[in-house]
């Protein structure tokens, strides 16, 4: 038998987290140089996994498969497509970024209990988290997929509950009641998604007899397995439901905006660049593949969602006061961008919907993290709060002007790749759709130069005339992540040689082509 | 007139009757009962007998061996075929030895043991004049707040009866699944209730409401067994018979020979639907379903929390037990009549337990409640009247008693000057002071709210397939809106736990002695093994999962 090497880049992060978790209180650097360790050898598994793995080759690569819970019919099945392997490479390459830029969150501010270790916590529960979403981008079994699917909100509810920001205007009782509102809110919207999908992996078990993703996929496509419309059509709704909270799409959205203002930056960062990325992926595994038909039924109103949520979160963020805010309802316009493309049904825009998951990640990790430096060292959430900062610390404004260039998808940083592409998928098929959104980069421009006018240029403000630059750490965070948003900007072709294999093959799952560019014949 | 001629008289009435034989016992399919039914009577010796310093160790080591001797004797029996293919009736058709009889004899006695190890706690309660003292009066016999209970507090009494009472209640609970006659049920259903409301009466802190609570729960409990006997009297005057086979038999139509005595009664529709209604109330009273779980919260707050925890676990064990077999080998005949009714059962049930537990208050309340809506979840299970059905709720029968059980002992450790501190608010901040308790109770937590990784979540699944493979669909669409209303109340204690600050004059966490965090560890192993590894129990839980006729 081969090395289990998915299993490997899944088991190294946990077993990483009990070790952070044990390490005495009193040992905290440590504790954290341990995390960043562990976070940095699961990177470089994931690089193994990301050289082993064959765009050419099957489908699913380096596959597992064991006997777990016979009486479900659920076995320990894992594989990896094209689009796996980027975003298991994604997740990798962000927790050392989020372990680094989080070093100072999570030490402890009152002494009361010597058993009360909230930095070893932290540093554990992120890895955790790291160790459940790189196993739910792995599995192949739908049962083992919505177990980790449904347990990583428990280390996330801890993180954005237990550690959140301390910035707070009303000061820290309010920051706590806030906090604690804001992660049962998270809880409660994810948890009841995902019990909804727990009855319809009931019914798809009741349907199918099995979990296995490829057997019943397979079973689809020879007909073998037949399901009535009307069940198809509920089941798909079951998982659709499920993933869009997670995404999140408007409507479902309401969550985010509140999870990521009132956690730490590296645990915002951790929601919307990796975590929520589980939401997107699923369709395109899931929903695509189980359900083609419930899926093309189903498009048009997606879609519709999908540019609401585009414009939508982009006008909320331009009304924002608060950064973090701010970033969290430009996420929900991209989300938009990513559902879009998804379910655009062209091999243009599910390419640039993989692409635009792994883009936004860097991104938003890159804006997010800055704008966290800043937050941290005003003490203050709120835009009104800043001004000239590019004064005192040019490295600071010029990063962030980087991230904020990024976001608005700027040509020449990688982006720009994915939102074109994301674009003329639509376009080929929705064109109305597609001019809608186009509308949304504009604002996009809007909420990002404006949020850097206000916070970055203009009069100094004397409070904030002894804010110190970027450190050595936060330098080390900031840099390569810009570095890599110019490179994929510049030469894409890494992630696309891997990404389109797999978009091929879920595009002939749900049986479509791309439109072919219509000649209209001279009469 | 003389005795003899009573007796000449009495005997010509009848005439010359046929030649009784001795009844059949067998005594080794019976011995888990029979051992633990000895224990309990030696129990009682030892009251009477051993000094009044060396019986709480003699009632403990008596009752341990029982219990571990009694589980042997059942995974001796399991082990022998008894469960599938030696399975059959015992004790003159009184007793069926099968495999789900055998589970859940097993889930019971291993939920006791770990039961009474919270019983035999002794260092929660400070100490007394000197004198280690666990949760229950020092003498119950005293009024409290009088003179006698301040002088057998200050002589160091403890109530040791504790112990045989508890093994009385075991007894009971063992028979009560395994009971394959109508009087075999009722007998065991009173053995296992009476001891049980004794020992509600007993708590050594709010004696007051744990007397109230005591005699709520036997009057309440006295008109289940009212409801459950006559019941009994119906049905056997519908079909001439106790057993349940016979009975099973006349409802399908194989048996059509009347009774000459019954000649106006048997075959009378009208008996067998009302008589069976009241049967399954009675049973359903026991579940804690609604509209019959009434007396479940305050029985559950005001008991002391050992016996809470018992009651929460085993009994609940022992009564679907009961209600399984009662539906699955006497009434089949009838499923078409009886399901309409349980879906509507286990539907107010799901619902109502977990909508009102969110207003909950009081801890020992809150799990009441989230128990009253458990139940609802394994009806659901039920039915299926599938084999998986009865495999499912087996496997979630033996999941959630452990989870409770643990979660219980954890309640006996939060504590201020009061006793135990069940108000919620008391809880705030707990996770900052003691952050491997709450760690703990957050992991029972989760299991209840069926998060996946643990035993709750492989329960939930393993009744809600079965549900949905059952053609209960709607049922498991209710069951998930139930669960998610649940995780709310589950994950508010979360937040109180592990996001409020501390209050100053907040309750402390005793450190207990080696049994409770025996009996915790149980559970927290129990929880984590049957979450992510629990093909091995579902296994086992399949193979028990016939009824022998």
């Amino acid at each position: 038998m081969s090395f289990p090497l998915l299993t490997a880049t899944a088991a190294l992060p946990a077993l990483g987290a009990i070790a952070t978790a044990a390490v005495p209180a009193t040992k905290r650097t440590a504790a954290k140089w341990l995390a960043l360790l562990v976070s940095i050898a699961t990177l470089a598994l994931a690089v193994v996994v990301l050289v082993r793995f064959d765009p050419g080759g099957d489908r699913y690569q380096l596959t597992e498969s064991h006997a777990w819970i016979a009486d479900f019919g659920v076995r320990y099945e894992l594989g990896v497509d094209g689009i796996g392997v980027a975003l298991i490479a994604l997740t990798a390459l962000l927790i050392p970024f989020i372990i680094l830029a989080g070093w100072h969150d999570a030490d402890p501010v009152e002494t009361g209990s010597k058993r009360w270790r909230p930095t070893q916590g932290f540093f554990a529960l992120i890895l955790v988290v790291e160790a459940m979403v790189i196993l739910s981008f792995e599995a192949t079994d739908v049962f083992l997929f919505y177990i980790f699917f449904e347990a990583m909100l428990i280390p996330l509810y801890f993180l954005i509950g237990g550690f959140g920001d301390r910035a707070h205007e009303h000061g820290e009782k309010a920051a706590a009641t806030q906090r604690s509102y804001a992660a049962v809110k998270f809880l409660l919207y994810n948890l009841a998604g995902g019990l909804v999908m727990l009855a319809a992996v009931i019914g798809l078990y009741v349907v199918a007899g099995n979990f296995s993703l490829t057997e019943i996929a397979e079973a689809r496509a020879n007909g073998s397995l037949e399901m009535s419309t009307s069940t198809e059509r509920w089941l798909f709704l079951g998982f659709f439901l499920a993933f869009a909270v997670k995404a999140p799409m408007w409507p479902l959205h309401t969550w985010l905006p509140n999870a990521m203002q009132e956690s730490t930056a590296p645990v915002a960062v951790l929601i919307t660049a990796v975590v929520d990325k589980v939401g997107t992926f699923a369709m395109l595994r899931f929903c695509l593949q189980l359900f083609p038909e419930a899926s093309k039924w189903a498009t048009p109103v997606i879609m519709v969602l999908a540019v609401i949520s585009i414009i939508y979160g982009a006008l909320l963020a331009v009304g924002q006061r608060d950064i973090k805010r701010l970033i969290a309802y430009a996420s929900i316009s991209h989300f938009g961008f990513i559902i879009m493309g998804i379910f655009a049904m062209t091999s243009q825009g599910q390419s640039g919907a993989t692409l635009y998951m792994v883009n936004h990640g860097i991104s938003t990790a890159a804006l997010l993290l800055v704008a966290g430096f800043l937050i941290s060292r005003r003490g203050s959430r709120l835009i009104a709060d800043y001004g000239g900062v590019q004064k005192v610390a040019p490295v600071l404004a010029g990063t962030f002007l980087i991230g904020g260039l990024a976001t608005l998808s700027l040509p020449g940083l990688a982006p720009f790749v994915s939102e074109f592409l994301v674009l003329v998928g639509t376009f080929t098929r929705y064109p109305v759709i597609g001019v809608i959104a186009t509308f949304g980069i504009v604002l996009a421009a809007l909420y990002t130069l404006v949020l850097y006018q206000r916070t970055m240029t203009g009069p100094l403000r004397p409070e904030l005339a002894k804010m110190p630059d970027l450190r050595v750490r936060e330098i080390a965070v900031a840099a390569p992540l810009i570095v890599l948003l110019v490179f994929l900007g510049v030469y894409p072709k890494p992630v696309t040689d891997i990404v389109n294999p797999a978009v091929k093959q879920t595009m002939s799952d749900v049986q479509q082509k791309d439109p072919q560019p219509e000649v209209e014949a001279a009469k | 007139m003389s005795a003899s001629a009573v007796h000449s008289l009495w005997t010509s009435a009848v005439g010359p009757i046929a030649k009784i034989d001795a009844p059949k016992i067998e005594y080794a399919q019976l011995a888990p009962t029979l051992i633990v039914v000895g224990a309990a009577v030696l129990g009682i010796l030892i009251e009477g007998f051993v000094p009044r310093k060396s019986r709480y160790y003699a009632q403990l080591f008596v009752s341990s061996v029982a219990l571990v001797a009694a589980f042997a004797a059942v995974v001796a029996l399991a082990a022998d075929g008894y469960g599938t293919t030696k399975a059959g009736i015992a004790a003159m058709g009184a007793i069926a030895v099968d495999g789900p009889a055998l589970f859940l004899q097993g889930t019971i006695l291993l939920t006791a043991l770990v039961g009474l190890f919270t019983f035999a706690e002794r260092r929660l309660d400070p100490q007394v004049h000197g004198n280690r003292v666990d949760s229950f009066a020092a003498q119950a016999s005293s009024v409290p707040g009088s003179d006698g209970e301040k002088k057998a507090v200050k002589a160091g009494f403890t109530t040791t009866e504790v112990f045989p009472l508890l093994l009385f209640a075991v007894a009971g609970m063992l028979v009560f699944p395994a009971a394959n006659d109508l009087l075999t049920l009722f007998v065991a259903l009173e053995v296992l209730s009476l001891p049980l409301y004794l020992l509600c009466a007993l708590a050594r802190r709010k004696r007051l409401i744990s007397q109230e609570a005591a005699v709520k729960y036997f009057l309440l409990g006295s008109f289940a067994s009212a409801f459950l006997l006559f019941g009994i009297a119906l049905l056997y005057g519908y079909a001439g018979s106790m057993s349940y086979a016979t009975i099973a038999q006349v409802v399908d139509g194989t048996i059509a020979e009347v009774d000459p005595a019954l000649v106006n009664t048997m075959g009378n529709d009208v008996l067998l639907l009302v008589g069976s209604g009241l049967l399954i109330m009675g049973l359903l009273f026991k579940v804690g379903a609604v509209p019959f779980h009434m007396w479940t919260p305050d029985v559950y707050q005001g008991a002391p929390t050992p016996v809470t925890g018992l009651m929460a676990a085993a009994t609940k064990v022992a009564a679907f037990g009961a209600l399984l077999r009662v539906l699955y080998v006497l009434l089949p005949g009838l499923r078409w009549d009886w399901r309409p009714v349980m879906w509507a059962v286990a539907i107010v049930t799901m619902l109502g337990g977990a909508i009102i537990a969110i207003t909950q208050t009081d801890i020992k309340r809150l799990l009441a409640y989230s128990a009253i809506s458990h139940a609802g979840f394994i009806l659901a299970g039920v039915i299926a009247t599938t084999p998986e059905g009865i495999s499912s709720v087996l496997f979630y029968l033996a999941a959630y008693s452990f989870v409770t059980i643990g979660a219980f002992a954890v309640v006996t450790l939060v504590r201020d000057a009061g006793g135990e501190a069940t108000h919620l608010s008391k809880w705030a901040g707990l996770g900052r002071r003691s952050p491997l308790v709450a760690a703990v109770f957050a992991v029972f937590l989760l299991a209840f709210a069926g998060i996946p990784l643990t035993s709750g979540f492989a329960g939930k699944f393993a009744v809600f397939k079965a549900a949905a493979e059952g053609g209960a669909v709607p049922l498991v669409v209710v069951g998930v809106i139930a669960s998610a209303i649940a995780a709310f109340f589950y994950i508010r204690v979360i937040v109180l736990m592990f996001f409020s600050e501390p209050k100053p004059e907040g309750p402390t966490v005793a450190v207990p002695s080696p049994l409770t965090m025996m009996a915790i560890g149980m559970g927290v192993a129990v929880t984590v093994v049957l979450g992510v590894a629990p093909q091995y129990f579902l296994e086992l839980a399949g193979n028990a999962g016939v009824f022998v006729r």
